[in-house]
Formats: C-alpha cells, sequence, structure tokens
C-alpha cells in the first residue's frame, strides 16, 4: 500500500511540474515524472514480492508468479514516452530561438 | 464464414505508406503524389467494400484474429456497423484533404514529410477504429496524436510552435489519464480484450472503480474531443496547422480521438448508466453554448472555425448523450455531416489564405467576384453549418431536437436551438466580410484556386447537398448500422466473442 500512495506522491509531483512550473523545461520534465509514476503503477500491478518470472518448466511447482503482460505494455509506454519527449523537447528548443525564452509567461502571442 | 482478410489493411496501407514516402520522398517527387492518391483511394474503396461484405454476412461484427489467436488471448480486429461507418467517414474526408494538399502544400518546403505525417495520423485514426483491444486503441491513439502534434508545428513559426507545445502537453497529460484508465481496468479484470472486459464486467460486480475508471476516460477522451471544461488546446492547434490538416484535426481527428472513443469505451465496455449520460448531455449542451459564444467575436477565420467545431462536437455529444435510438441517430448523423462541412469550411479558409494571403475577415472582401467556386462552396458549408433546410445539417440538427423533445429535455432542445441561431449569425458575418461587398484594392488582381483544390472543394460540397439523402429509406442501413451497435450496450461482448470463435 505504502508503495502505491508513493506512487501517487510521484503522480502529483509530475503534475505539479505541468501546472505550475513557468520554465518550458521543467514541464517537459514534469511531463517525464507523471508518464513515469504510470508506468510504475501499471508494474505494480502485476508485481508479486518473491514471486518469479512466469517460466513453466518440467518438474517444477511455480506458485508465485509475476504477471508479464503489464511489463510487455509498460515498455510499449516507454518507447511512446520517448517519442513524445523527443518531439516535445525539439519544439522547445524552435521555441527557444524564435522567442529568446523558456518563460512562458512571455511566450503569448496566441490569446487563448 | 465471411472473408475478413482485408480488415488489417487499413493500418498496413496507411502505415507502409508512410514509411515508404519518408524512404524515396527526397528523390522521387512524384512517386510521392501518385503513391499517396493510390493508397488513399484504396483505403476509401476497401472501407465502401468492408460495410458491403458485413451488410451481406448477416452477422453484426466482423472479427480478423492477428496471427490466429482467439480473442481474449491474442489481439483481434473488429468491423462493426460503428467501425465501417467511422471508416468511411475518415477515409472519405482523408481523400479529398489529401487530393487539395498535393496543390495547397506547394508553399511549404518539405512536401515528403506532411505526406509521412498525414499517412502516420491515417494509421492512427484507422487503427482506433478497427482494433478490438483496449491497450492497441491507447497506442494508435498516441500515434495519431504524436503525428497532429507534429503537423500542427508543421510551419515551425512562432505561433504554431506555440500552440503544438501547448497541445502537446495538455494531450500527453490527457493520453496519462486514459493510460491509468485502462492499467485500472486491466487490474480488475485480468483482460486487455475489450469484449472480453465487457463480459467479465458484467458478471463481477460493480464496484468503486467503475466510476473512478469513468471520470479517468471523460477526462482523457474529453480533451481529445474538446469538450468545453478541456478545451483550451483546440482553438490555439487548429488555426495553426496548415489548412489541409486543420481539415482533418477538426473533420475527423477529434471525432475519432474523442467521441468514438467515449461512444465504444462507456456504451459497449464500461456500460452507460443514467447518471452518465446526465453528465455527457450537460457537457454537450456547455460546449455547444460556449463555443458558439466565443466564435462570435473572432476575427481571424480559421480561429473562428476552430471554435464552431467546439460548439458542434457539443451537439455530437448532446445526441449521443441523450441515449435513445433517434438521439444516437442524430448524434452520429451529425457527426458525419460535420466531418464533411468543417473539413469544406477549412479547405475554403485555406483556399482563401492560398489566393489573398490573409486570414483576417476584415482585410478580405467581395471575393465572390474573384474566387466563384470559393465562394460558392462555402455559401453551401455555411448554409449546412448553420442548419438551413435543403442541406445535410439542417436534417441532424433537426433530429436531434426532436429526440430532446421526445425524451422531454426541453432546456436541452432550447440551447440546440439557440446555438444553431448564433451558428447561422456567425457565418453571416464571414460571408458578409469574405466574399460579398465591394472589391478591395488588395484582391484586385486574385486568381482562382488551382484545379485539384477545387476538385475537392466541389466534391465534398456535393456531399453537403446531399447528404441529407442518407435518411433515405434505401441506404438508411448505413447510419442504422452504427446506431445498432450503440444501442446493443454490452451486447457487444456476445456478438464479438461469437464471431471470434467461428
Amino acid at each position: 500500500m505504502t508503495l502505491y500512495l508513493l506512487c501517487l506522491i510521484l503522480f502529483c509531483i509530475g503534475l505539479y511540474g505541468v501546472l505550475r512550473k513557468r520554465n518550458l523545461v521543467k514541464i517537459i520534465i514534469g511531463l517525464g515524472i507523471v508518464e513515469y509514476s504510470m508506468n510504475l503503477f501499471f508494474i505494480l500491478l502485476g508485481y508479486r514480492f518473491g514471486g518469479r518470472a512466469p517460466i513453466d518448466a518440467q518438474n517444477q511447482n511455480i506458485l508465485n508468479m509475476v504477471d508479464p503482460l503489464p511489463q510487455a505494455l509498460v515498455l510499449t509506454s516507454i518507447v511512446i514516452g520517448l517519442g513524445v519527449t523527443a518531439l516535445v523537447i525539439s519544439i522547445a528548443v524552435r521555441i527557444y530561438e524564435k522567442y529568446g525564452t523558456f518563460d512562458i509567461t512571455k511566450i503569448k502571442r496566441l490569446k487563448g | 464464414m465471411p472473408n475478413t482478410n482485408f480488415i488489417p489493411w487499413f493500418v498496413i496501407i496507411p502505415l507502409f505508406n508512410a514509411f515508404l514516402i519518408s524512404l524515396i520522398g527526397k528523390v522521387l517527387k512524384r512517386a510521392v503524389s501518385v503513391l499517396s492518391i493510390l493508397s488513399c483511394l484504396s483505403l476509401l474503396i476497401i472501407s465502401f467494400y468492408g460495410l458491403n461484405v458485413l451488410r451481406i454476412s448477416s452477422q453484426s461484427a466482423l472479427v480478423y484474429k492477428i496471427g490466429g489467436w482467439v480473442p481474449p488471448f491474442g489481439i483481434c480486429m473488429v468491423l462493426d456497423g460503428l467501425s465501417g461507418f467511422m471508416l468511411i467517414t475518415v477515409n472519405l474526408i482523408a481523400f479529398f484533404v489529401l487530393v487539395y494538399s498535393l496543390q495547397y502544400m506547394e508553399k511549404y518546403t518539405d512536401k515528403p514529410k506532411f505526406f509521412t505525417l498525414f499517412f502516420l495520423m491515417l494509421t492512427g485514426m484507422n487503427g482506433i477504429i478497427v482494433t478490438g483491444d483496449l491497450f492497441n486503441l491507447f497506442v494508435f491513439l498516441e500515434i495519431a496524436s504524436i503525428a497532429s502534434y507534429a503537423l500542427v508545428a508543421f510551419g515551425t513559426e512562432a505561433e504554431e510552435l506555440e500552440a503544438s507545445f501547448k497541445y502537446a502537453v495538455m494531450g500527453s497529460v490527457a493520453s496519462s489519464f486514459i493510460f491509468i484508465g485502462i492499467a485500472f481496468l486491466y487490474g480488475f479484470t485480468s483482460t486487455l480484450n475489450m469484449a472480453d472486459m465487457a463480459r467479465i464486467l458484467s458478471l463481477k460486480p460493480n464496484t468503486w472503480l467503475i466510476p473512478f475508471v469513468s471520470v479517468l476516460f471523460l477526462m482523457g477522451f474529453g480533451l481529445k474531443a474538446s469538450l468545453v471544461p478541456f478545451h483550451a488546446w483546440l482553438p490555439d492547434a487548429h488555426p495553426s496547422a496548415p489548412a489541409s490538416i486543420s481539415a482533418m484535426l477538426s473533420g475527423v481527428l477529434i471525432k475519432t480521438l474523442g467521441i468514438y472513443a467515449i461512444a465504444r469505451v462507456f456504451f459497449n465496455i464500461i456500460g452507460i448508466t443514467k447518471a452518465f449520460l446526465s453528465v455527457l448531455m450537460f457537457l454537450g449542451a456547455l460546449s455547444l453554448l460556449v463555443g458558439v459564444i466565443l466564435a462570435l467575436s473572432q476575427w481571424d477565420l480559421k480561429r473562428l472555425l476552430a471554435y464552431h467545431s467546439i460548439s458542434q462536437v457539443g451537439y455530437i455529444v448532446l445526441g449521443i448523450g441523450i441515449g435513445s435510438p433517434l438521439g444516437i441517430l442524430g448524434g452520429l448523423f451529425h457527426l458525419f455531416n460535420h466531418s464533411v462541412f468543417k473539413s469544406l469550411l477549412f479547405l475554403n479558409s485555406g483556399a482563401i489564405d492560398y489566393a489573398v494571403g490573409t486570414r483576417d475577415l476584415r482585410e478580405m472582401s467581395g471575393l465572390k467576384e474573384r474566387m466563384p467556386v470559393t465562394a460558392n462552396t462555402n455559401l453551401i458549408a455555411s448554409m449546412s453549418i448553420a442548419g438551413i433546410p435543403p442541406f445535410n445539417g439542417f436534417f441532424s440538427k433537426l433530429i436531434i431536437i426532436l429526440a430532446c423533445l421526445q425524451k422531454g429535455y426541453f432546456g436541452y432542445a432550447l440551447v440546440a436551438v439557440v446555438g444553431s441561431i448564433l451558428t447561422l449569425s456567425s457565418f453571416m458575418k464571414v460571408e458578409k466580410f469574405a466574399f460579398f461587398g465591394k472589391l478591395n484594392e488588395r484582391c484586385r488582381d486574385i486568381k482562382e484556386v488551382p484545379y485539384l483544390m477545387r476538385f475537392s472543394l466541389i466534391g465534398l460540397a456535393i456531399i453537403c447537398v446531399l447528404g441529407g439523402l442518407l435518411l433515405l429509406p434505401s441506404i438508411k442501413f448505413f447510419l442504422n448500422g452504427a446506431v445498432d451497435v450503440l444501442l446493443q450496450g454490452k451486447g457487444y461482448a456476445k456478438i464479438v466473442l461469437e464471431a471470434a470463435s467461428k
């Protein structure tokens, strides 16, 4: 239970970074933290303490197995996160070239 | 047993094409155009063929098992009435937009990259529609989203980068919520197959989990669909993209990623409740009003159209949220109609931008003389979106309002009527400033847009005029098939699992 709570705290830290920080790079880091906390949460769902890899061998009676599916899914999710991060960082670099700052309060030519 | 081998081609063709274009694009310029047109045309043909196979086969769903694995274990692709309907909508719009962008994109420097991203986005959208696996849906959703973030920033001007950054950050947070929702559902049901998940969810008793997951999905997909509390990114992102991409984003992307996903997940997997339907109706009515009121004061043509997208999405969600057969029919019919006329309007704004070089309504005037095709198609699209009788928008709005009255929601019916009137006034402003009036000095020697762009404009305008005919009894199966899928609710599980076991 403690682990799940820590996971939630990590998520909240990431969300705080996305919502409250003014620097573009810090927002991107916040985004990364949100993604990591989610991946961690998904891994925890399928993890068993003292469990082992689910490889079925002869003459062995395996009782406590780790669910391998979340790990496969999280691998996909990490790759997706990599793609998003790469794209967002390259956009941030181009924004810096155009505006000369990373401060989002100064980057507002669009009125929402 | 009907042939289902064509289903994976909805993903294979655009994905392979994107790969191929990025390889040969720099060397063979002409081949890129031919290849793109051919693949979009073949996708359109396969989607009509798919609907036809589905209709002949007397089954409610066709299932393709990837690698031959039976559904609860392997990934499957499902083509049912709703998928067939969405596939035709998406591929129809994609075809016209692609033909348009062959000439429109001449002013940008890197056409092959544009087509690569375009086809990646199409891969994502087709994938979301045909997949029968919840995590697969998430992966395709991210493919479509990442491609659209890059396409919004395609011009690499300051505003475009800013809009794209905003869109990317908000979109990623939304995806995170969807991911957590999927994680919770997997933890509860131990399966990712949508049909199997629906079966297990109806067997196990309903706990605290379902409302929690519903809220997560509503936040995630609602942001992708730009329902009102989550709409802040849309008015920046949609106008910043090149006009053909704005047409794709407003026309089909927000519907596939947002409304289709909401409908599929809530109606067929989680199961809808009265409370959830009333939330959907409230959000729909709110988007409808807020979007159109914000649109009234805009002078930038594309920004005005983007605010109208929010309001029209409100109509669709309101229609689906009524939950009666008539309401769902109206919602889905409006989805199709809105895809057609909103893409047409965005393509028109691109044509004006192409010819005159501005998007500000105050700087253009009297374009009707110089650009008759653009002016007339824009008039047709404006009348469709405002709901003037012979055009398609009128019928779908009428059905939604009638459905509201039938169920006794008089307040929502009133909101829909008021929204329609405000839409009309907003588009009268566009017509007055852009096309009527005296030709000003600046627009003295502009020309009508080239022939391929005109082809798309006229093609979409013809669909706008004839769209109302979809309600005729002989071709109503196109809409009815989609409505039946939503009405059967959790019966989806049984239908798909039966079709898969054959």
